[in-house]
């Protein structure tokens, strides 16, 4: 067999070798990007996250409405005024009760979480893995808490929230579930997905 | 090159001069030297090839009528049920064929554990397998999403969160993955797209790089002796039979065998009593209600478990981040086995206690945790996932020094009763 003779001048082959292997990997990382970028979420998928709005008159006291925006159950709460008093009673329990965490825009970091009072509006995602907790407002005994004193519960893997989102201590999720970008263009209007101008 | 010299004139010749197919034949089939002293525990790998086969087939079959949008996905699995002609064999073999592959690749993998099938010089062997494990379970994952089902929008839902869970990218990650905010139509188009074709073309190169491995260095045995050391004048271990016709035999006679618990999952409980496919699943996916009691597929469960035993924060990184790790800490260690082991001998018939005890260990641990993660979480559910989860790990972590102090037995040079 024909063995390769060494090269004239094996620092030059050397050379070339590695800048057509270095150009080569740019190439890969430039052909990448389009592969890449594909993933991300289309034009169309960005533009269902536009504003969604909703008329808040119908829901009567101690009930929740849900509404859809950008494809995630959004929970609006008429909060009564006998779970307002149990509010201030389950502080102790909970992991962030005054609302460190930004999980809010600045305007909701109030009493109700939103821009008006007696009215919750809350992103129904559990901060733990996505599911969509459950509205259990009666105070009492519970499958999951033998001293419920009303909010949701998370079916997936038992995390518990306040009627107002704000999350229990010592549960799988992390923080309080998110308040969505909001305000309301009439009284009753409330429009989920945009700050308004304010 | 074995041409074939008693017709040179044949039509075998003339292709063993143009591509060796006779010499390939014998060398990966009728003349591969299985080791005497194989039991039913080598049954599994042959069963597996074929149910990958039979998951190919039906699965192309299923493409055909199968719609991959979020409007249509349910309603084209109700066709398929209902209107094609034994689309409901196909579907349902198709299901039963994904739980059987997962059954056989845990009793595969339990062998190796036994007889030390992952020692030298079988680790890539080895970890080829356990990557075909890895590339499975993303299988079976993402066409457990597909029929767009309940079950299958929620599952997809956590299974993606998980990754929103690691610090920095995380989220950003998880929106890239999913092409939306929430998973929707286009999370399901393209897990379609990684289930029917990236995920299968995969898993058919690493079975065959499995196979190639494990032909060039020849079985392990139970009794982990190398039957390589005593050979005939012909290279041929003493301690051997071709496998045409002794081993194709056992393995067509296990065939049976399985075709008849096989079929009878498919004609008679299709469903496996909610295991196989899952009631909550019969429900088209609902993006706004979570149901009530969300459960993966039987084959993840234990992993599931360790997830939820994880709901501490450490050193600052997040409970639902730890529990991530651990759970795919679960399934990636059985990749390290062959650097844990530091066994003078392979089989477990030679090992002392110790190494007895840990593994029993770890078998009842995958058991409880399997148990623990289908049910419902309770306080002391919980506490027993998190006393599983560590001896489930006890038996890697511990294993270099466990398997150094213990007294093993001295190990035959020849297979029992050659």
């Amino acid at each position: 067999m024909v063995q390769p003779s060494s090269p004239p001048n094996p620092g030059r082959r050397k050379f070339l070798s590695y800048a057509t292997s270095f150009l080569g990997l740019i190439g890969t990382a430039f052909v990448a990007v389009p592969f890449l970028s594909a993933f991300k979420p289309s034009a169309r998928a960005e533009a269902a996250g536009a504003p969604v709005q909703v008329d808040i008159s119908t829901i009567n006291t101690g009930e929740m409405m849900i509404v859809e925006w950008r494809g995630k159950p959004v929970f609006v709460v008429k909060i009564s005024d006998d779970s307002i008093k149990l509010l201030s009673q389950v502080d102790a329990k909970l992991a962030d009760p005054s609302l460190e965490t930004p999980f809010q825009p600045e305007y909701a970091k109030n009493e109700f979480r939103s821009r008006k009072e007696g009215i919750a509006v809350i992103t129904g995602v559990c901060s733990h893995l996505g599911c969509s907790p459950k509205y259990y407002p009666e105070p009492g005994s519970t499958d999951f808490d033998p001293d419920w004193q009303g909010g949701f519960f998370c079916p997936c893997h038992g995390s518990k929230f306040d009627l107002l989102g704000r999350v229990y201590a010592g549960v799988p999720a992390p923080t309080n579930m998110e308040v969505p970008p909001h305000y309301f263009s009439k009284d009753n209007i409330l429009v989920i997905g945009s700050d308004g101008v304010s | 090159m074995a041409a074939n010299e008693k017709n040179p004139g044949g039509i075998a010749n003339w292709f063993d001069t143009r591509f060796p197919i006779t010499d390939l034949l014998e060398r990966h089939l009728s003349k591969y030297p299985a080791p005497t002293n194989l039991n039913f525990w080598y049954l599994f790998g042959f069963l597996m090839i074929v149910v990958l086969a039979m998951q190919i087939l039906t699965g192309l079959w299923l493409m055909m009528n199968y719609t991959n949008t979020a409007e249509e996905a349910f309603s084209s699995v109700e066709y398929i049920m209902r209107d094609v002609e034994y689309g409901w064999l196909l579907r349902y073999m198709h299901a039963a064929g994904a739980s059987a592959f997962f059954a056989l690749i845990y009793l595969h993998m339990f062998r190796g554990m036994m007889y030390g099938s992952y020692r030298k010089p079988r680790e890539l062997i080895w970890v080829g397998g356990w990557l075909t494990y890895v590339l499975l379970c993303a299988e079976g994952f993402t066409g457990y999403v597909l029929p767009w089902g309940q079950m299958s929008f929620w599952a997809a839902q956590v299974i993606i969160s998980l990754l929103g869970s690691i610090p920095v990218i995380g989220e950003d990650l998880a929106t890239w993955i999913r092409g939306d905010y929430l998973i929707s139509g286009i999370t399901l188009s393209r897990l379609f797209a990684f289930h029917v074709v990236l995920l299968p073309i995969m898993i058919i190169a690493v079975v065959f790089f499995h196979i190639l491995a494990l032909h060039e260095i020849g079985s392990n045995n139970p009794d982990g002796i190398d039957i390589k050391k005593h050979v005939d004048k012909d290279g041929v271990p003493l301690d051997s039979k071709p496998f045409y016709p002794y081993d194709i035999t056992h393995d067509i006679y296990a065939l049976g065998v399985f075709l008849i618990i096989f079929c009878s999952v498919v004609f008679f409980f299709p469903e496996g009593g909610g295991y196989v496919l899952e009631y909550v699943n019969f429900e088209p996916a609902n993006p706004l209600s979570t149901p009530a009691h969300i459960v993966p597929s039987w084959y993840f469960t234990p992993f599931y478990a360790m997830l939820r035993a994880v709901d501490f924060s450490l050193f600052g990184l997040t409970a639902k981040f730890l529990g991530f790790v651990t759970m795919a800490a679960g399934i990636a260690i059985f990749a390290a086995l062959p650097w844990l082991d530091r066994s003078p001998v392979k089989s477990i018939r030679y090992k002392g206690v110790l190494s007895k005890s840990f593994l029993a260990g770890f078998v009842i641990s995958f058991f409880v945790l399997g148990y623990l993660g289908a049910v419902p979480p309770s306080d002391l559910k919980n506490l027993l996932a998190k006393v599983f989860t560590v001896v489930y790990f006890s038996y890697f972590l511990l294993m270099p020094i466990y398997t150094r102090i213990e007294k093993c037995k001295p190990v035959p040079e020849r297979a029992p009763e050659h």
